[in-house]
């Protein structure tokens, strides 16, 4: 075993003790503990779990390299933009008020606000939408196992599977929203240490965020000898309008991912999910402010390193890279050097590699590559757990409770919940071990299926009261088919890739959404009117504190509250939970 | 709150919640993508300023525009005598 493999060994043996310990100490026994942690977590808690749900595999093991490898550097904005910018939109249009709304699941939400048939569709949206999330992160679990502990993707992905079983099933949101307060802590330690290590290194400045300026002059020149674009040029690959679209299509779509918003409703009150936002957004912010200057760094590293080096020359971290594959290099002209250029085709890089391989590329210790491969595998598992919670209590609440068994007693809601757990698991692990070949591109699609589908409907739900059943229902199928329709015909393996004006499939959610709120209103128009005690909730939800219409509704039994008494203070004393 | 309170409540909420909108979209869409190559002209420690607004200014701007919609709501909510309990009635 290498120095490499017993130092990530012991940061995983460590880390995942924590998770399970977590677990085993805030295990649950109500339905509201396993679906909101009883609404119960203060707001810096909830925002560093927020964070950790948010930041994925992709965040963590791919952004930086997409950045920086992927495009010439400034297109990769799209993500930091977009993955960030979605979070001002849920704090101002959407957070305090789901909360005060009070439910479990955005299909909750959208049940009780317009009709039955628009909570079967939003099930079904919210479950694809998870399940496409799931298999992303599972393979990310695989990719570390694989290069960093030599066990292989398979062995890999079930360890994960059972460390996520282990603490989901038993703690529900509450052992998960703890279990990733703590894997936030190891990620954004895992991903400051070296991008901090590199940058005193190579500029002498501790922050990284200020330092990488120093070296983009040098970036450009390099890039332009090789004879890529120059690092920080705009609009080399993607035209003004598609980096609108694309960036608009991730925001929008941020802000409609079923599982960042069924964190707002484990704020204690509106006021904590409002600071609940701030925390996840300013604890979000430390690591894709970063994200840029591991990028910039590496590819100076990178470049300096390998361009034009002999090919029998190559240093260590790159032939361990090239042994599993994520490194191809081809000598073309089999003139010896490696010639790194636009069209030379000697090198091919997989982004995923950047930043696992950064601490390696600046020849940082050991303890700090293991420490890297740790965060890697919180980030994929507490966004994962995140998502399975999502599919169970779709499954669970949504669809058993409140469509097949409503007298279900809570200990058998529970027990179907941790079942749709363990089965929804079992799924993604499947997907992670064999994914489909396109998992990459279906995540960035999941962005525009939720910005096509939710955040229309949630917008127009809470700020417009006569916004109809049949409108929603109409806007969100129009909007989530067109979307589809236009991802199926320009995705690869079916065809056009060219698409209509040249807009990428990436980028059409934005179109959808569009298409989505003017349907919404159109239908709404001519149809029947929400209720008058459901347009009063509406006006009700837009005030924090109190009333007798809200707790009643959160009870469940809306429409017993006589009218002359909608506004009046609740009966009783909240019950206790 | 009587009826006229609540109208004004919202209405002060709605203008705040505007004015940072226009924000959001100005630095984001504005400066890091519809106006980054005049900007790009402007350089600051190293950083082309259209390009620093895409990577960097733009997630900072965010973060400041949560934090003060948080304060100017709270301040509003303290206006209006909300004083919010901790323990909100939640099904369960």
């Amino acid at each position: 075993m290498s120095d490499i493999q017993v130092w990530t060994l012991v940061f995983v043996v460590i880390t995942f003790g924590i998770y399970i310990y977590i677990a085993y100490a805030s295990r649950v026994s109500t339905t509201s503990g396993f679906y909101v942690a009883g609404g119960g977590i203060p707001a810096p808690a909830n925002g560093a779990a927020i964070a950790a749900d948010w930041m994925s595999a992709a965040s963590f093991i791919s952004m930086a390299g997409i950045i920086a490898f992927a495009g010439n550097g400034y297109a990769g904005s799209v993500y930091l933009m977009g993955w960030t910018g979605g979070y001002v939109l849920l704090a101002l249009l959407l957070a305090p008020y789901l909360r005060k709304f009070g439910k479990y699941t955005i299909p909750d939400f959208v049940g009780d606000r317009y009709s039955e048939t628009a909570r079967l569709v939003a099930v079904v949206a919210a479950v694809v939408v998870s399940f496409v999330y799931v298999a992303g992160q599972m393979a990310g679990v695989g990719l570390v196992f694989q290069r960093f502990l030599g066990v292989g993707t398979t062995a890999g992905v079930i360890i994960g599977m059972v460390i996520v079983f282990f603490y989901a099933v038993l703690g529900g949101m509450k052992g998960i929203t703890w279990t990733q307060v703590a894997q936030y802590s190891v990620l954004i330690v895992a991903y400051l240490i070296p991008v901090v290590a590199i940058s005193v290194q190579i500029t002498g400045i501790p922050v990284p965020q200020i330092a990488f300026g120093e070296i983009l002059g040098e970036l450009n020149g390099l890039q332009e000898d090789l004879g890529f674009a120059a690092y920080t040029e705009a609009f080399t690959q993607t035209t003004m309008l598609n980096m609108v679209l694309i960036t608009a299509a991730l925001m929008f779509g941020t802000a409609g991912l079923p599982h960042v918003i069924v964190r707002f409703y484990t704020a204690k009150s509106v006021r904590a999910a409002r600071f609940s936002a701030l925390w996840a957004l300013f604890f979000i912010a430390l690591l894709y402010t970063s994200a840029p200057a591991v990028g910039a760094f590496s590819k100076l590293n990178f470049i300096d390193q390998i361009a034009g080096t002999g090919v029998d020359e190559t240093p260590g971290w790159f032939n361990t890279w090239a042994d599993v594959g994520l490194i191809t290099v081809d000598d073309v002209n089999s003139n010896g050097v490696i010639d790194y250029g636009p069209a030379t085709g000697e090198l091919v890089i997989n982004n995923d590699i950047i930043v696992l391989a950064t601490p390696e590329i600046a020849g940082l210790p050991a303890p700090v590559v293991g420490l890297v491969a740790a965060g890697a595998l919180a980030a994929a598992l507490s966004t994962a757990s995140g998502l399975l919670l999502v599919i169970s209590s779709s499954v669970a609440n949504d669809v058993y409770y409140k469509r097949i068994n409503p007298a279900a007693t809570e200990a058998r809601q529970l027990l179907v919940g941790r079942i749709a757990m363990g089965a929804a698991i079992v799924v993604a692990g499947y997907l992670g071990i064999n994914p489909p070949g396109f998992v990459a591109q279906v995540v960035a699609l999941a962005f525009g299926l939720a910005c096509a589908s939710f955040f229309p409907i949630l917008v127009l739900g809470i700020f417009w009261k006569k916004t109809t059943a049949m409108g929603a229902t109409a806007g969100l199928a129009a909007g989530l088919g067109t979307t589809i329709a236009y991802m199926l015909w320009t995705i690869d393996i079916y065809g056009n890739s060219e698409g209509l004006w040249g807009i990428p499939e990436t980028g059409f959610g934005t179109i959808g959404m569009i298409i989505n709120f003017v349907v919404t209103i159109i239908v709404s128009q001519f149809t029947p009117k929400p209720s008058p005690v459901m347009q009063e909730l509406v006006e009700e939800i837009r005030y924090p504190g109190k009333s007798r219409l809200v707790a009643a509704h959160a009870e469940g039994h809306l429409e017993d509250v006589p009218e002359d008494e909608w506004l009046g203070e609740p009966p009783h004393e909240p019950r206790s939970r | 709150m009587d009826a006229t309170q609540r109208r004004e409540y919202w209405r002060r909420n709605l203008r705040l919640m505007s004015v940072l909108l226009v924000i959001w979209a100005l630095v984001s869409f504005g400066a890091g993508i519809v106006f980054v190559e005049p900007l790009n002209n402007i350089e600051i420690l190293g950083f082309p300023l259209g390009f620093w607004f895409a990577q960097q200014g733009s997630i900072v701007t965010f973060v400041i525009l949560i934090a003060v919609y948080v304060w100017r709501m709270d301040k509003l909510d303290a206006e209006y005598g909300i004083d919010e309990y901790e323990e909100e009635v939640h099904h369960s």
